[in-house]
């Protein structure tokens, strides 16, 4: 097969992120959208076609990584040489899918959401943008030119944190996330040149080749204690877990609410936020073979970040951050399964996670649109302005009630499969994790029915006018997401994306799958009793939980321990005094032979008085000593 | 006529000094630019005085000294030349030739 037309899958975005960008204040805003939008409609189309023939296509019983593209860009050695290209492989393809079709779903979505809004252009110019970043993400041959498109993408999803610019708390939120993230990059850096220097290469075809050096002859060499590939690894998960916002690099992505909702539904729900995932899935033989203990540290942080974020998110009254919330800890759960999985016939884990990446962004996309929709016709964020709007807004109403049954796991919904598999997987491997992960569904269950019960049931305030149900450009991706939501648990991904491109074989445990319906049912009847209906049962536990209640509303206060850290101990204790060296010992050092100068120069700068016999005098009286310091000392 | 017998190779160089001295407190003690131009001029004139003494005196074969006090002469004249252009052009300017009242290239 012929993959070569692969590349206008990366062309058409930046070209018309181009074009959008540097035209759009002389075509229709109109016009800028409808562009951006037909032209992801084609590049959706592609990608499509892409998967269709790339698994229709299997090599024997695998799927083999087709090199679709390749262009040597920089030879600085022999050895050091970084190419740009497209990596087409099970993973990658399978990301090709989602990322499109949400996207694709946003680009119509916003054209309704955003219509009207100053800067509609420059919206759909910074969304093709992200698009091409995040596609050259999952597209990378090989780890550095990821990188680029890694921090690409974390440029594109500052610029649209920051849409609103005019508002001081999207700025500061852009700003929170540029920098978290870019923290969290300088640890991936150093993981890649770690990784590159002991394997002599940025190829993931040569770091995950079972056979290849990297994981046949890994480094003995030890740094405190562990080895060097295992630094190497967890300073590229650390990359990874900024931007997939595991605890404790999580604080941006409730901030990152401060966006437009379709954005926070593309970039913090569906895509750029699983980036981490995809990344420890794309190096996963490498973690795998050479470093397990990098695994269970992954397991750990991914099932901590889950229980810790499902605890908040009970608590939360700004509808678009308990999703943000909900979206850590399911990407806790992805990690989680990474995290417990092993390689090839063992990859159930693998294959668990990246079913749960695939399920979750459409019904976490759909979630996020449909709160979207909601506080389009509400004007608010906060669930206590919202109530009652089952009966304003069916289309909305429905689709949201499918994607809290999906993401609560109730079968057979695809969210139940792909969660399933996950737990199956913990189960096996590690029983606290499973134990963990069993809670957390159950108050997934509870908080995103307290979301939906809050909004569409409880009590009816007055509102200002009477909601009305979104336009069609808004409610056509919600029916599409809630289609995509029902059936991708259908979608045979045991066959498809496996760790080794293998085959698995999967079997249905009924003794995992009835406890965690079980906890779900039970975690929505709370839910029911506490919220369907106005009472004062939600406020009196709130009383009883009292310290509990305020740490969780309060998200435990991390942002307060950063602010603490930062300000007070870095500040005071580092900055400050490195700032006190600068300023006084080394523009001190310089003053000083400056000032020196001047002196002198004033002293004897008489001498220079313009009068010829005067420098005569002293030319002789010179020459004189010279002629005497000659001849007499010799 | 034999030279060397009767004038002795210090009676030159004892002249050449003096001639030497009085040029240079021509140009330290002066104020007229000219007159500082002809002290100047006699320093010149001492060193040839030197350069052709001690050729004839010690290298009585050779004729490097006399060529070199040409050369000096040679280039005193185009030195009196450019200073006489500068002390005419300076006259011109501050309407003197008294060196104290051209100072202005100072601090």
């Amino acid at each position: 097969m012929n993959y070569s037309y692969t590349i206008l899958i990366l062309l058409l975005p930046i070209l018309i992120f181009l074009f959008i960008g540097l035209m759009g204040d002389k075509i229709k805003p109109q016009f800028s959208g409808l562009l951006g939008t037909s032209g992801l409609l084609v590049i959706t189309l592609l990608s499509y076609f892409t998967a269709f023939s790339y698994f229709g296509h299997r090599v024997g019983e695998s799927f083999q990584a087709i090199e679709a593209f390749q262009l040597l860009w920089l030879q600085f050695t022999d050895s050091l040489i970084i190419h740009l290209g497209i990596l087409l492989d099970p993973l990658s393809v399978m990301m090709l899918v989602v990322i499109t079709t949400v996207s694709l779903m946003v680009h119509i979505y916003s054209l309704g959401y955003m219509k009207g809004e100053k800067g509609f252009a420059r919206y759909y110019a910074f969304l093709s943008l992200f698009t091409f970043s995040m596609l050259g993400l999952v597209l990378a041959t090989n780890i550095f030119q990821m990188y680029i498109f890694w921090e690409l993408v974390g440029v594109s999803s500052y610029l649209l944190i920051g849409f609103y610019y005019e508002r001081p708390s999207a700025v500061a939120a852009a700003k929170k996330a540029f920098i978290v993230t870019r923290f969290a990059d300088l640890g991936f850096l150093l993981g890649i040149l770690l990784l590159s220097f002991y394997t002599n290469t940025f190829d993931f075809k040569a770091l995950t080749d079972l056979n290849g050096l990297a994981i046949t002859q890994p480094t003995t060499a030890v740094f405190m204690g562990l080895s060097v590939t295992t630094w190497a690894m967890l300073l590229i998960f650390m990359g990874g877990a900024g931007k997939s916002a595991m605890f404790p690099l999580h604080i941006w992505l409730p901030d990152a609410m401060e966006g437009p909702t379709p954005v926070s539904a593309l970039i913090h729900a569906a895509t750029m936020v699983v980036a981490g995932v995809y990344l420890v899935a794309r190096l996963f033989p490498l973690y795998s073979y050479t470093s397990p203990d990098s695994l269970e540290v992954i397991a750990y942080i991914g099932s901590f970040t889950s229980l810790f974020a499902a605890i908040i998110a009970c608590t939360q009254l700004d509808i678009k951050r308990v999703l943000a919330f909900s979206t850590l800890s399911q990407i806790g759960y992805m990690m989680v399964a990474l995290g417990v999985s092993g390689y090839g016939t063992e990859g159930l884990g693998y294959m668990a996670s990246l079913f749960h990446l695939f399920t979750h962004a459409f019904f976490k996309a759909l979630l996020f649109l449909g709160a979207g929709s909601v506080i389009h016709a509400v004007h608010s964020n906060l669930m206590t302005d919202m109530g009652g709007l089952k009966k304003y807004m069916p289309i909305t109403h429905i689709t949201f009630l499918i994607a809290c049954l999906t993401i609560a796991g109730i079968p057979p919904l695809s969210g139940f499969f792909s969660k399933d598999e996950i737990l199956v997987a913990a189960f096996e491997h590690n029983k606290i994790i499973f134990g963990v992960q069993w809670l957390v569904a159950g108050i997934t269950a509870f908080y995103m029915f307290r979301l939906y019960f809050n909004i569409f049931w409880n009590h009816t305030p007055e509102y200002h006018q009477a909601p009305h149900e979104s336009p069609a450009t808004m409610t056509i991706p919600l029916i599409f997401l809630a289609v995509a939501s029902v059936f991708s648990g259908f979608v045979p991904f045991h066959d498809l994306v496996t760790s080794d491109g293998n085959p698995l074989h999967t079997e249905f445990h009924w003794m995992i799958a009835g406890p965690s319906i079980l906890i779900a049912v039970v975690g929505i009847s709370v839910a029911y009793v506490l919220y369907a209906k106005k009472n004062s049962k939600p406020e009196s536990i709130a009383t009883s939980l009292k310290g509990l209640y305020t740490m969780a509303f309060h998200k435990f206060y991390i942002d307060e321990i950063y602010l603490f850290i930062t300000h007070k101990v870095i500040f005071n204790f580092i900055s400050r005094p490195v700032a006190w060296f600068d300023r006084h010992i080394v523009d001190g050092t310089m003053n000083l032979i400056g000032n020196t100068t001047v002196y002198f120069s004033g002293a004897i700068k008489k001498m220079q008085s313009g009068h010829v016999q005067w420098y005569i005098w002293y030319f002789t009286s010179g020459v004189l000593l010279l002629v005497f310091l000659v001849v007499y000392l010799n | 006529m034999n030279l060397q017998a009767e004038i002795p190779l210090d009676y030159m160089i004892v002249l050449s000094t003096i001639v030497f001295f009085v040029g240079l407190m021509g140009v330290l003690i002066r104020r007229n630019l000219i007159t500082m131009l002809m002290g100047i001029e006699l320093m010149l004139n001492a060193v040839n005085i030197n350069f052709v003494a001690f050729n004839h005196y010690l290298f009585p074969h050779r004729l490097e000294g006399h060529f070199f006090a040409l050369i000096v002469m040679a280039v005193a004249a185009a030195e009196a030349a450019i200073a006489i252009a500068l002390i005419i052009n300076i006259y011109r300017q501050f309407n003197t030739v008294n060196v104290d009242d051209v100072d202005e290239l100072k601090y």
